[in-house]
This record gives C-alpha cells, structure tokens and sequence, in this order.
C-alpha cells in the first residue's frame, strides 16, 4: 500500500539500539471516518510547538468511512520533510491492515496497537505495546456516542508519554483546535491525560525512540497549500471564482469562503468586493471564470485534472482572445478518475499543450506552501499584464496536508493590472486604439472593459479569426501575424516569471532537476547523494515558459537528472522540446504511484544510473 | 464624444439616432429569420432610450449566435462557445451591474450542447435577457436537425427525425423562469415589445423566437417555416411596453382588456388578453396553456408567465455598490497587519 516494504529482520530488536532523538517516523493506522484527524493533528502540532521540524501525510481512501486511513509523520531535527517509506513506529487501530502495516516498521521499530486487535504479531524484531483501549474508555466516562472518537485521544496520550511528547504543548493544541469550546479541548485533554497515565504506570520503555523540545520555529507556520493559495488569492485581490467540487481542489475555494468575509469585506460598508459562486459544471465554472477576466474581474477557478479537461475549450478560447483569468489545478493521480485521493504531477504535458491549435501557457508551479501563497497574489498580476490565463500546478500533497511552511509574507509589489484603457485615456488617444495592437512592442496589447462610457469603447471578443480591431476575419496575413504576436508574449514573459530556485554543492558535474512539491525529497536527496560520495547541484523549476537559468543550467552540467511524479516524464519532454539540443545532457526519473516521491528512491535512481 | 446627428435625422431621447444603435452589416442568408430579429433588438433599444454603453451582448456559437455582431456596435460583445452563453455571460455582468445583459442563442446552442447552461442560469434568475433564434435546425452546420425539431420533420440530407421535440419555454417554466416568451420572428411588433419587456425585467427573461432557417429547414407545413408560423399563431394577448415616464399612454388601452405588471425598474408591462381568463402570473395556468397548445399544434406567442419580485443572483451576493471592475486597488488588497494576525493563528 505504502510502497516498499520493509526486509524483516532475523535478529532479535537490540535495545541496545543507540538512542533516536527528535528523527523518526510515526505512522497512525486507522479506518476513515473514525474521526483520528483530530487525534493525528494534535500529536503533529504539539510537536511543531516543540520547536521540532515535522511533516505529516494523509493518505486516505476516496471514501466517507469505513476503509483504512494512514497517518504518516515525519520528524526531523534537521529539517527534512519528505516522506520515508519506512516507519519506526507504528499506531495500530485498524485490524483489517494490521498484518501488512507491521511489514512496513523497520526492524528495531515500535508497534503501538489496540489490544483489541486479536492478531498474532508475526515479528520478531521489534517492539510491541498494546494498548487496552477498549478498557480505558470505559474508565473515561465518555458519553456512548464519542467513546471512538474519544479512543483516539487515548492513543495521542499513550504514545506521548511513551515519546516524551511535552503534556503542556497538547493542550495549547486542543485548545487551538477547538478555540470556540474550551470544554471540548478540555474533555480530549482528560481523555489524553488517561492514556498518558495508564502508560507511565504500566509501559516499560523499551524503544530507541524519543523526542526533546527544540528552539522555537518562530518564522515558520503550520497551514496547507489550499490555504495557501486561498490567502494568496484574497491578497491577490480575486474579485470573481467560479468553481465546481473535485478533490483535491475542493478545499481551496472553502477556505476562501472561510476567509473571504474577515478580509475582504468593504470597511467602509461592509459589504463584499467579490464573488464566489458554485457552478454546476466545470464547463460553467471556467465560462464565468472566462466572462469575469474579460470583463475587468480579477477571476480564478480551483479545479483538479477531470475538471481541467473539461476547461480546456474555454481556455483555448481565453488564449487567442486573450483574457486574463488565474486556474489552480491541484493535481491528483490520473488517466481518468485514476486515484482521487492520491498525489501527482501527471498534468503537466496536458497543461503545457491544453487545447486545439496553437497554444502556450504560462505555468507556475509552487514548491511549498508559502509559495502557494506567493503564486495565490502574483498570478493574477501575471494573468492582467500577459493577459492570458495562468496556469498553477499545484498537487495534493501540497494543497490538502499541513506542512511546517515560512509565514507568508505580504505582497512586496503594488497590484498590477495591465494596460487597460478607461475613459479619460481614450480621450487622450482621441479614441484611436484598437483591441489586438501592439503598441508597445512587447506582444502585448491594450484593452477596454464592459462598462467603459466612451462610444468608441467597444469591442467585440470572440474566438473566431480577428484582426488587430477585434473584427472577423479570415484573411490568411491577419491570421499569422495575430498568432505570432501572442507568441510574442510568452518570449516577454520568460524573463518576468519566477525564476528557477537553485541549491549548489562544491564541485558537482550533475545536475538534478525538479518541480513543486518534490522538492523536499530532492533536496534530502542531494544531502544524502554527498554523503554517498556524489556532489549534485539541484534547480527547482517554478514557471514555464522557461527562464534562460534554466538552459545555463543543464549546459553548466554533464549529465541533468529529471525528476517526476508522473509516468511518462512530462517535464523531460517538455525541457527536451525547448531544448532538443540539449537533450543528450537529460536523463528522465519518473514515478507514479500516487505517493509523495521519497529522498531514498531519487538516491538509489541517480546512484543506479550513476553506476556506483 | 458623441456627434451631433445633423438636424433633420430623428433622435431618441436619449438624443441618439437608429444609426448609433447599427451594427456591422449582416453576413447571415438574406430572409433568415434571424437578421429580422436583429433588427427588432436594435429598434427596441432605440425606443427605449438605451445608451448603447449601457448594454452587453453575449452569444454562443451558431448562425444565431454570430447576429450580435449585426446589431449595436457601440456595445461590448462577446462570442463565446457554443452552449456556454450563460456562463460567460454571468461572469462578465458581476464585473458592473449597472449594465444590461442580452444574451443570443440558438435552438442548437441551447436545447442540446448548452442546455444545462439554460436551465442553470434561470435556476439562478440571472438578471439578463436570453433570446433563442429557434428554428429546428443547425444552420450553422448546413441542416442537421436541433432538439426543436418536429417528430417526423423529413429534411434532405437528415431523413426523418423520429424524436419528439423540447419545447423551450416549458423547459424554462419549469425550471423556474421569472419570465417566459415566445414570439415569431415573422412578428416584428410582437418581438420588439417584448424584447422591451425582457429588458426591463430583472431576473432571466427567456424569449423562444421562432426564426424560419430560410435555407435549411422552411418547408411549408413544419412547426418552424414562415408560412406555418403565420397561419398557426395564436396570440396570447397583444403586449406593448411603456415606460415609467411616459405612462399617459395608458389611455390607448380599452379598458376592462388590460392588465398591469408591474417590472423591477419601475416600468409597467401592459397586457391585453385576448383569451379574457389568462393570466401570465399563474404559472399553473402557463404549463397548461402550453400543454394544450402542443396537442393542438398550436403555436402560442406571447408573455406567457412573469413573475417580477422574485429574488435573482445578485440579490444572493451582498456586494458593493461601485461596479467591481472599477474598485481601486486598495480595496481589494486586504492590509499587511492582518495577514501578521493570520500568520500568528496559523502554527
Ligand atoms: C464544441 C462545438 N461542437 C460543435 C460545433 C459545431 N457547431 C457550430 S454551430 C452548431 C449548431 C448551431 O445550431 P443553432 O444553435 O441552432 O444555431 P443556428 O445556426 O441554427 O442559428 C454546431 C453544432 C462547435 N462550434 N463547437
Ligand atoms: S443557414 Fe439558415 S439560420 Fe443560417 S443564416 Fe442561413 S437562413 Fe439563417
Ligand atoms: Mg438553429
């Protein structure tokens, strides 16, 4: 399920073991719907308010209860948060996964599991704590209903104190958790108290594993991509969204809903200055979307890759009509319906050539939480100066779980809306312009909005062949200097996007090259390819169409590593297109398998091409 | 800005003549049904002292759809995708409120690719006018039969259609529809008055325009041919808008015969009844109507249902009064304080 699994080991666990402080894997096993989130969230936030660099996963099933859940944190003195494919440590709740789960601990590792779990455990080498949940509900005095929910609090206790979790950072969580009901936090807190309790008097310790308060993460919070990118939005001044629900997209636009009235209501009146609205359709969503850009709106849709599919005339159309509208598209596992609840970067090509005839698209793609946010604002001052749509590539891991993220910080530049032409400056052009002229040389032309009082304001859109008045035509010259004119926007775009991030080691004659939320996976790996004996030097691509940093970067290097989630490399044919030149210098590594990509498969894939 | 029409042309009140209301000339067949709709559009905004400014057009794709061109230059306009009309137009119309919507469709655009676009736009009483040039066919396409078409229809190249026809505006009663009409093209006074009585509604006002495809689909005995519509159409009543301002007209209407709706901007919508019990608020009596008429063949035109107080989409957003497109850029950008606040919740 997790991906590979575990040797077991013959030998007996060695408590001898060296002790593992504050660098281990903890994965919580349960069924969905039994309410653990809450559980999981405490134990994860307590220990990023212990100063301790964490990572969590949520790996869920497309379903509303009864099918197993996992729970997967990382926690990493130095700073690492990609996903292991091992754990160290165990929380079993869940019988039907039981006997698989226990292949994934590692030997010497820790199995914490609910004692009503009647299953022989079938290794030998590693430790065991059951746990009398069953028994210790009863004890807690908890009303009928919640005595399941309840029962995940007794595990957070149990492993807390088993780990060392500092008692006072659980319940600043529970109280964070449930702010409007103090006497909520305060009953989970009872109920975790019990667990700890009952395993101080009756566990012995007999595991490596244990956690120590470290220096506060003070510059960095706790949030997920969707949230992110929703903030972004808001500060980006969205005026419009149009969206239909589809995971993993479908939080993005709630927490917008969330936050929208706090930020965004007008504080003269009250009132609000933007509009979000459920279509019936993805169809609909991008048309309103559509209708909203060109009508002067700064206008966004949060969608997944069913739904981008079902987008793509409309975006065909705001590429040759060019309409500025903002498209998040938080990537899940496709062909088809493929795997909705799993993560991936398998949307990139679709992205990079979406709809008939000549197209490009500007494509950013953010490599953490605090860059959704950035990409959230910046997009639509993209989308108004190139007036064209901006793609965001985002993808489950990064929208829907809690990364430990850099705060967000607020906008450094004022927002940028493009060339447009109100009233008084038709008066100063003495109503000369027209609609696809470009006057300035950059590709890019001006534009009227609906509304604009001046007679020779109007133009008509359309997605039919136009001249540079907007009017029909189909004279074979207009056609291609319109077309190559828009193409000239993508050259002017290149250098304003944002640029590639780049991560250097002394010496290295490799290069790796990645994309969004890979990135703490290859930059582990980077450390761990020295370690190896094999110095690499790491660019993180954030936008298409391609910044020339990009084509230095692959010359600068003998050999360049590509490296996926996707099956087919989507981003090596991409580059090998732009650059086929270059393309003996590029070597793709791609996976998909719906998981988070780990720092140990990019070491043994470089090491194994490598040949060391 | 605006010219001075030399004396002798004949202004509106608003001071504007028939020519600034003009659009590109029509490259639709000549005759086609369509282009004399156009033309009734354009008359009733001139009659109705609109400033072209002041108006909107959205189209999807089809013979029909190209006509927005034709008519009010001086008007933004957008050509969107063929079935998604709708969406783009409530997209745009949230961008500045104070602008009036006209939406151009066909009975392809509409009763097949886009009709889940239809029925969701009434559903959510969109405040614009929703025109269908509907003539059982795809003109656009060279004559493939439309979801409108008869059953039994037999055209050249198609053979016979075996399916029953949708009609219209029973689709948009029963989805809800704040206003319902239907008209023939054929009837220019009839589609002027109430393309005057769509745009003073506000909510979605769908107007059915029977509109004879001259060169696909006018066979003499079908449900959508000139010669058909003008010997079967049975007028529900005689409809003449007036406005506000100008309500002494009033007094050409017999008494007794008349019947006042009252629409949101104010003006008055006055209705003569030729059937003497009929009454275009009752909608229960609207579906039977049409029901009836559907057994009979019967072509029914007129305002066939109106309901003007119900609530629309804008009415479901509590926006700002200032067009949202014109809003300065610091009231869209909330203040750095509160994104320290928001960083400060989030750990
Ligand atoms: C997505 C898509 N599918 C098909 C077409 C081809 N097409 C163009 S017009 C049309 C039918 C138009 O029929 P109708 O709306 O009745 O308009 P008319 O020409 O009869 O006025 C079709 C199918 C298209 N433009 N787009
Ligand atoms: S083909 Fe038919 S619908 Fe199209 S322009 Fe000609 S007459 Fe009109
Ligand atoms: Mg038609």
């Amino acid at each position: 399920m997790k991906g590979e699994k575990q040797a077991t080991g013959d030998q007996q666990p060695k408590i001898t073991l060296a002790p593992k402080v504050n660098d281990f894997s903890l994965t919580i096993c349960t069924v969905n719907g039994s309410g653990s989130t809450t559980a999981n969230n405490t134990l994860y936030r307590a220990l990023f308010r212990m100063g301790i660099p964490v990572s969590g996963k949520n790996i869920f099933p497309s379903n509303i209860k009864g099918l197993p859940t996992w729970f997967a944190i990382r926690i990493s003195k130095d700073g690492y948060l990609a996903r292991v494919a091992h754990d160290d440590i165990i929380v079993a709740m869940n019988p039907k996964t039981f006997a698989e789960d226990l292949d994934y601990c590692v030997p010497g590792g820790v199995v914490f599991y609910a004692d009503h779990i009647n299953l022989p455990v079938q290794r030998e080498d590693i430790i065991t704590y059951p746990m009398p949940i069953k028994e210790l509900i009863k004890k807690a005095d908890v009303p009928r209903n919640l005595r399941d929910y309840m029962a995940n609090m007794l595990y957070v206790g149990i492993v807390s104190q088993m780990l060392g979790i500092c008692m006072e950072s659980i319940q600043q969580v529970l109280r964070f958790q449930f702010i409007s009901k103090p006497s909520v936090a305060d009953s989970n807190y009872e109920t975790v108290l019990i667990g700890a309790k009952w395993a101080k008097a009756n566990l012995e310790k007999k595991d490596r594993y244990s956690v120590a308060t470290m220096p506060a993460l003070k510059d960095h919070i706790m949030a997920d991509g969707n949230t992110a990118g929703a903030l972004g939005a808001l500060y980006g001044g969205v005026e419009f969204c149009g969206w239909y629900p589809i995971t993993p997209a479908t939080s993005m636009v709630e927490s917008m809903m969330f936050f929208a009235p706090q930020l965004r209501k007008d504080p003269k009146t009250d009132k609000e200055t933007y509009v979000i609205e459920q279509a019936e359709d993805e169809l609909a969503a991008i048309g309103m979307v559509c209708g909203a850009g060109w009508a002067g709106l700064r206008s966004m849709t949060s969608t997944s890759g069913p739904g981008l599919s079902l987008m793509t005339e409309y975006l065909g159309l705001a590429y040759y009509a060019e309409i500025p509208v903002v498209v998040w598209d938080v990537q899940r596992v496709g062909p088809s319906t493929g795997l909705p609840t799993r993560t991936g970067q398998g949307d990139l090509t679709m992205s990079y050539f979406l709809g008939h005839g000549d197209t490009d698209h500007i494509i950013l793609i953010p490599g953490s939480v605090n860059e959704c946010f950035e990409f959230g604002w910046q997009a639509f001052d993209f989308a108004e100066r190139f007036q064209t749509p901006i793609l965001i590539l985002s993808d489950l891991d990064l929208g829907m779980n809690q990364w430990m993220t850099k705060r967000f910080i607020y906008p450094d530049k004022p927002i940028d809306r493009g060339k447009v032409l109100w009233e008084e400056d038709l008066e100063r052009l003495k109503g000369e312009w027209g609609r696809y002229q470009d006057v300035d040389g950059d590709g890019i032309p001006y534009r009227t909005l609906m509304g604009n009082k001046d007679p020779r304001a109007a133009y008509f859109a359309r997605g039919t062949g136009h001249d540079e008045y907007g009017k029909y035509s189909e004279n074979p010259q207009i056609w291609k200097a319109m077309l190559d004119r828009i193409k000239r926007k993508f050259e002017t775009a290149r250098s304003i996007l944002p640029n590639p991030v780049l991560r250097k080691k002394n010496g290295a004659k490799i290069g790796l090259i990645a994309m969004g939320s890979t990135d703490p996976a290859v930059f582990e790996a980077q450390d761990l390819l020295v370690q190896a004996g094999l110095a690499t030097d790491y660019l993180r691509i954030r936008a298409i169409p391609f910044s020339d940093e990009v084509k230095h970067f692959i010359l600068a290097h003998e050999c360049n590593y590509v490296l996926e989630l996707n099956r087919d490399g989507q981003l090596h044919q991409i580059l090998t297109l732009n650059y086929q030149e270059l393309s003996g210098k590029m070597i793709s590594l791609s996976i998909s398998d719906g998981m988070p990509m780990t720092a140990a498969w990019v070491q043994t894939q470089v090491m194994e091409k490598e040949n060391k | 800005m605006n010219e001075k029409p030399a004396a002798q042309v004949e202004v509106n009140a608003a001071g504007l003549s028939r020519g600034d209301y003009q659009g590109e000339p029509s490259t639709l067949c000549p005759g086609c049904g369509h282009n004399t709709i156009s033309s009734q559009i354009l008359t009733a905004c001139y009659e109705l002292n609109l400033i072209p400014e002041q108006i909107v057009k959205f189209s999807g794709i089809g013979c029909s759809s190209k006509s927005p061109t034709y008519f009010l230059k001086r008007s933004f306009g957008f050509n969107g995708l063929h079935g998604r009309m709708p969406s783009l137009a409530l997209g745009a119309l949230f961008a500045d409120r104070t602008i009036k919507g006209i939406g151009i469709s066909g009975d392809g655009d509409t009763a097949s690719i886009g009709f889940g676009q239809f029925k969701h736009i009434i559903r959510r009483n969109m405040p614009m006018v929703y025109i269908i040039e509907n003539n059982g066919v795809y003109g656009l396409t060279k004559g493939q039969f439309s979801a409108t078409a008869e059953k039994g229809l037999e055209l050249k190249h198609q053979g016979r259609n075996p399916y029953i026809p949708i009609d219209l505006a029973k689709e948009a009663l029963i989805s809800g529809a704040s206003f319902v009409a239907r008209s023939f093209s054929g009837d220019a006074k009839q589609v002027r008055e109430l393309i005057k009585a769509a745009i003073s509604h506000y909510g979605t006002a769908v107007i059915d325009i029977i509109s004879p495809c001259v060169t696909f689909n006018n066979r003499e005995d079908t449900l959508h041919s000139y010669v058909w519509g003008r010997q079967h159409e049975a007028p529900l009543h005689d409809i003449s808008y007036v406005p506000y301002r100008k309500a002494i007209l009033l007094g050409e209407f017999e008494e007794g015969t008349t019947q006042e709706v009252k629409l949101h901007d104010g003006s008055v919508v006055i209705l003569k009844k030729l059937e003497t019990d009929y009454d275009p608020t009752d909608k229960w009596h609207a579906l039977r109507i049409l029901e009836e008429a559907e057994m009979n063949r019967w072509l029914i035109t007129g305002l066939i249902y109106i309901n003007p107080t119900q609530p629309t989409l804008f009415d479901f957003h509590d926006l700002v009064d200032q067009p949202l497109n014109r809003l300065e850029v610091d009231r869209i950008r909330p203040d750095a304080e509160s994104l320290e606040k928001l960083n400060d919740s989030m750990y």
